[in-house]
């Protein structure tokens, strides 16, 4: 049955989410009456200005936030049961920071490899699995450094990795390469989306370029402030895999004017 | 000459000027030597005691005291101020406690300590620690209050549980400031012990001091006193010596 095949296909059910910090007249609602279905795989860009909403939502779905109304559903399951977050629904995902959040505790390959030592994966496993990814991300000369010691792009390599060394199903990213130079930035997304590509990785992303969002998506979520919320949705429809030629392309540069649009009609 | 030889050169002359116009002093304005005795004077004595055995075994006696009553500090500032930073209410209610603690002057409690716990090591050890717990605690208490949240966030995704959140995180965000606390515990550890050996027992070095001045051993006693500064000058540097090892990647360790 076609239905059964869809509900099965779908990763995360959002549902009327709303949020509201403090009360009273000092009240302030981060995100309003949010709805957003992702199918397996999907990989989803939540684009809008600061004060949009878009960092609560990704933090509600990952378990980090209570949302004041609505559900949050990961494969069937809900995260969040009143202000109580369920740890087996959200066991699949990964979640990256603005910060590269390393432990400067631990060197370059302990920290890539905490996931799994919380997890309760042995010593030797552990090191093998962080050694492996953290190869493929281009850290291979940097493994036992401290983080300190990096420069923010392998920071943020780091970061990747650690995000990616329990072979995650969902990953939740806020802004990750924000503060990184245009060319960091560039060579990190496109090996972000061949891994995301491989592994089938269902992904949201919050982001505030527009290209960012146009040439890593399926979809774009545009969100706006005041009051924050969902104001549209736009498939990308460009092929697979892309290469940074894309953003040259006609199509590719009428799509972030359509999206450049709709994120001024919000305000 | 360069800076480094500068460095080390001129702390080694100023000491031997002070020394120099000490013993000048003395001898020129005929200073009684009840009163201050030239350095020189001390010297001897103090060569003459460190070959007794009477002054290492009352050293030894000072350094358990302060050792133990140190590391008691530890582990209850340390404990005290991890379950206050998780559970705000218990810090709510201790909060008069905490107050009241820090206000008092923890010397005047020493005669206390004495009548409850005797004139043994138990008292000294006693003092010793309520010294050294203040500043142990309050940093912990800060230290694991302050562990960042985004750090935290990480945590949570990854479902770590509270035991590993300890170790792996709780910890060792807070060790560099712990760690500054406990440089400041092991001197007011020291200073505990030997107020407490003042007051009453007849062991360590504190007691020998008392005992030098009773006999007006001046050179004596300024000899007792040149071996507690070496005392606690080498708890200091063990703790310096283990705050810098484990906190090299901290940003604290290099601007403190």
């Amino acid at each position: 049955m076609p239905f059964d095949a869809r509900q099965d296909r779908m990763e995360i059910n959002v549902s009327g989410l709303t949020k509201v910090f403090g009360d009273g007249p000092s009240a302030v609602t981060a995100i309003k009456n949010a709805d957003l279905t992702m199918e397996r795989g999907e990989f989803v860009s939540l684009l809008g200005p600061s004060g949009c909403g878009k960092t609560t939502l990704l933090r509600i779905v990952a378990g980090l936030e209570s949302p004041t109304e609505g559900t949050v559903e990961i494969r069937g399951n809900a995260v969040w049961n009143g202000t109580r977050r369920s740890a087996a629904a959200t066991r699949p995902v990964s979640m990256m920071f603005q910060e590269a959040r390393l432990f400067p505790w631990f060197t370059v390959v302990e920290n890539v490899a905490l996931p799994l030592r919380v997890a309760g994966v042995g010593r030797k496993e552990r090191t093998e699995r962080a050694t492996e990814i953290c190869e493929t991300v281009g850290l291979k000369e940097f493994l036992h450094h401290r983080p300190n010691a990096l420069s923010g792009g392998m920071r943020q390599r780091a970061s990747l990795a650690r995000a990616l060394v329990t072979e995650p199903q969902l990953l939740l990213l806020d802004e990750p390469f924000g503060a990184l130079d245009a060319m960091t930035r560039d060579a990190l997304n496109i090996e972000l989306m061949d891994v995301c590509a491989r592994a089938n990785v269902t992904t949201i992303l919050v982001t505030h370029s527009i290209a960012e969002a146009a040439f890593l998506s399926d979809r774009v979520v545009v969100l706006a402030p005041r009051p924050a919320r969902i104001t549209a949705m736009i498939d990308m429809p460009f092929d697979r895999p892309r290469g940074l030629e894309l953003q040259q392309s006609m199509a590719f540069q009428k799509m972030v004017g359509e999206l450049r649009h709709k994120l001024s009609e919000g305000e | 000459m360069s800076e480094r030889t500068l460095k080390i050169a001129l702390p080694a002359i100023s000491v031997c000027l002070f020394l120099i116009g000490w013993s000048l002093y003395v001898r020129t304005a005929e200073v009684s030597a009840f009163v201050l005795p030239p350095p020189e004077a001390i010297l001897v004595a103090l060569i003459e005691m460190v070959q007794t055995r009477e002054l290492w075994d009352h050293a030894l006696v000072t350094i358990t005291e302060a050792v133990s009553g140190f590391l008691i500090a530890v582990a209850l500032g340390i404990s005290l101020g991890f379950i206050m930073a998780r559970i705000p209410p218990v810090e709510w209610a201790a909060k008069p406690f905490i107050v009241l603690l820090q206000l008092i002057p923890k010397i005047a409690l020493a005669p206390l300590f004495i009548l409850w716990f005797g004139f043994g090591l138990e008292s000294k050890i006693v003092i010793a620690a309520a010294l050294a717990f203040f500043p142990v605690f309050s940093n912990a208490l800060q230290a694991f209050k302050s562990v960042e949240p985004g750090d935290k966030d990480v945590f949570t995704i990854l479902q770590a549980n509270p035991v590993q959140r300890f170790y792996l995180l709780d910890v060792p965000s807070a060790l560099p400031v712990i760690l500054t606390g406990t440089e400041v515990a092991v001197v007011l550890a020291m200073i505990g012990a030997i107020v407490g050996e003042f007051i009453g027992g007849n062991e360590g070095l504190g007691y020998l001091a008392v005992a030098h001045l009773q006999n007006l051993a001046v050179p004596e006693l300024f000899a007792v006193i040149v071996v507690l500064a070496m005392v606690g000058l080498l708890l200091y540097t063990l703790i310096g010596r283990l705050r810098q090892s484990f906190s090299a990647w901290h940003v604290s360790s290099e601007t403190a």
